[in-house]
């Protein structure tokens, strides 16, 4: 199968539009011709897909369900509402997705040691399990403020048996563990795998990990004419780095009447540096190796974000993402941090379902739309992952009783 | 003028601009030149130098709050250039304050500030066609990096993309200085002589004189980094220049006692 077929608006391979390729120090470019070569040959081997559809589920639990949310529905009381459950999978979110993918090419590459980014702690946490299950070193990098934030991730980490490594540059989180790993990566790249967990980075780091996140839209679209014998109307899913977006919109790109809504993360304020809504108030340019939206300032020095979710709090975004975006195929929008923990009570009251504060952003952009949409509508929400991970913020922010 | 050296080997010195101020890097750079380098690398201060050890973090991160801007590097070059006519200049930059400044506007102005060449970190070859263009375009030299990991398609790449000199970087990692060099630059200076005439400068972990004459058998000069910053940092701002200077006779003894 080829890649660059795939994608919608590339003409090259790693180039969506005019955005992605590769823009990383030459000592990487080996490990990144390495990797295009031994995922591509993977992508051509029945048995990689086989093992990989095997561990998928019986080990993380796919497919996930689409479930058909009737209470909220009533409660907003306008569009039908689909939540993709993506938050039951094993170790709680999408990620472990594209961390099994990744393991399974490490270990045919031959490498023994991972390194790995996390912002919310859910792909460090999937990575970490991975290594765990397959018997690999394990090194994740975590801004320091994202430690504090997301601590229980911290302490499952560890317990798998991987070592996380804080990051105290910067505004200490995701961009900086990024660059960390980076640096790391640049120092061991004969003997480690590096595994990016979003659709960010140089090529093919942005195809590869969407295609192990393809399979989102594709059940959701099985399911879909299942229930209901036709497509959504829309598909929302929030959008930090934008993997569990890009699986979730990618079989729909080619049909024009689903709408694709990605949900940025719209923090405390408009100002640079209040939020992480990088097409509101970003402008194209190369972070950690690819040409995307980057929030920066007009010296071309990248800003600090700010979000109540960890995992949204990035000042760059997918390269195919910004093509999506600039062709309109795609609409991105933002929910503040308000909004969104009002969408996290909304979601637990009605349905019983704790999403996590990057997918109860999602949530909130169907709590605005769907009152006003008609009840023959269909809207299908991405539930990225799951919100336990959040209970201490939820506690302090919701004002919640404890002990 | 053309990139040179005049003695062998010859030295590259890079420099983080506005760390501690715009003015000490003047000063800092005309010590330098007069201690004997042949090029100055003026480093452009970035938020995200993912390549750099925390010694160029820091330094970058301090001229990053200072506001130290790529028009401001651009003016440096020209104080510098205006004093000293022989000694290279090299704009040394992530890709993004060049991209957020204009390639072309960047390009025009450090031709007119007197720079000789440009190395952007996270620039390959494969991205490199506009790029190579507008600098041509502009006389001015790309230099490029040469990595151990880099097989040889990619080194031949490489060379015939450059001018001036090639970086061939002595071992994988970051910038930062170490004890001992490994053997990792040998083997590439080989593999890299085999597709270029043009001089090869080594660098990444180059910080004593010892490693210096190790280089000066097979590369035509040293660059060193971090271990300048490093000077620049522990020192008052008004010994900089004197430090850096000694620092530097240092590094050659024989070069020093011939000039």
């Amino acid at each position: 199968m080829s890649t660059a077929a795939n994608t919608p608006a590339g003409v090259v391979a790693g180039r969506f539009g005019a955005y992605g390729g590769r823009f990383v120090p030459e000592t990487l470019m080996a490990a990144l011709e390495e990797l295009e070569h031994a995922y591509a040959e993977a992508q051509a081997d029945p048995d990689f897909h086989a093992q990989l559809d095997l561990l998928l589920r019986d080990y993380a639990g796919r497919p996930t369900p689409l479930y058909y949310a009737q209470r909220l529905t009533e409660e907003l009381g306008g569009a039908k509402i689909y939540l993709k459950r993506e938050d039951l999978l094993h170790t709680g979110a999408h990620k472990i997705n594209n961390c099994l993918g990744q393991g399974l090419l490490a270990r045919r590459m031959g490498k023994k040691r991972i390194i790995a980014e996390t912002g919310a702690g859910q792909h460090g946490v999937a990575s970490a399990t991975v290594c765990a299950l397959f018997g690999m070193e394990c090194v994740v990098y975590m801004g320091e403020e994202d430690m504090r934030r997301q601590e229980l991730n911290v302490y499952r980490m560890r317990l798998l048996g991987a070592e996380v490594r804080g990051v105290s540059s910067g505004s200490k989180t995701l961009k900086d563990a990024i660059n960390e790993a980076m640096r790391d990566w640049v120092t061991n790249v004969r003997t480690t795998h590096y595994l990016l967990g979003s659709v960010l980075g140089a090529h093919p780091y942005p195809t590869m990990v969407r295609d192990f996140h393809r399979v989102i839209s594709r059940e959701m679209r099985t399911q879909m004419l299942e229930k209901e014998g036709r497509l959504p109307d829309a598909v929302i899913a929030c959008v930090g780095g934008g993997s569990n977006a890009m699986g979730a919109f990618f079989e729909f790109i080619e049909d024009k009447n689903v709408r694709l809504i990605g949900v940025e993360a719209g923090g405390r304020g408009t100002g640079l540096g209040e939020h992480a809504a990088r097409f509101q108030g970003g402008s194209p340019g190369v972070l950690q190796g690819t040409y995307s939206y980057v929030l920066q300032d007009d010296a071309g020095q990248v800003s600090l974000t700010h979000s109540v979710s960890a995992g949204l709090d990035y000042a760059s975004i997918g390269p195919e993402h910004a093509a999506l975006h600039d062709s309109g195929r795609a609409e991105y929008v933002s929910a503040d941090d308000n909004a969104t923990l009002e969408a996290v009570k909304l979601l637990a009251r009605t349905e019983g379902i704790l999403p996590a504060l990057e997918s109860a952003h999602a949530v909130a952009e169907c709590a605005r739309i769907a009152p006003s949409m008609s009840p023959r509508d269909i809207l299908v929400v991405n539930v990225s992952g799951r919100g336990d991970k959040d209970m201490g913020i939820l506690a302090r922010e919701l004002n919640l009783k404890g002990a | 003028m053309p990139i040179r050296f005049a003695s062998k080997p010859g030295l590259v010195v890079y420099l983080t601009a506005g760390d501690p101020d715009l003015d000490a890097t003047r000063e800092i750079a005309v010590a330098a030149i007069d201690a004997g380098a042949d090029v100055i690398e003026l480093g452009v201060p970035f938020s995200d130098p993912l390549a750099d050890g925390p010694v160029i973090q820091r330094a970058s991160e301090r001229a990053v709050a200072r506001g130290t801007k790529l028009s401001d590097v651009l003016g440096l070059a020209a104080e510098i250039r205006k004093v000293r006519r022989e000694a290279g200049l090299v704009i040394f930059s992530y890709y993004n304050p060049v991209l957020r400044y204009g390639l072309e506007r960047f390009c025009k102005e450090a031709s007119e500030a007197g720079v000789d060449g440009v190395l952007i970190t996270d620039m390959i070859v494969e991205e490199a066609d506009e790029y190579l263009k507008v600098l041509e375009a502009h006389g001015l030299a790309p230099i490029f990096l040469a990595a151990p990991t880099s097989p040889d398609e990619r080194l031949a790449r490489i060379a015939k993309a450059s001018r001036g000199f090639v970086y061939a970087i002595s071992r994988t990692g970051i910038t930062g200085a170490q004890q001992t060099m490994t053997g990792d630059a040998e083997q590439l200076v080989k593999r890299l002589r085999k597709y270029t005439a043009l001089p090869i400068a080594v660098g990444f972990g180059v910080s004593k004189p010892e490693h210096v004459a190790a280089l000066g058998e097979f590369a035509d000069a040293a660059v060193v980094g971090s271990a300048i910053v490093a000077i620049v940092e522990a020192s008052a701002r008004e010994d900089a220049p004197s430090s850096i200077a000694r620092f530097i006779k240092g590094l050659r003894p024989a070069v020093a006692l011939a000039r």
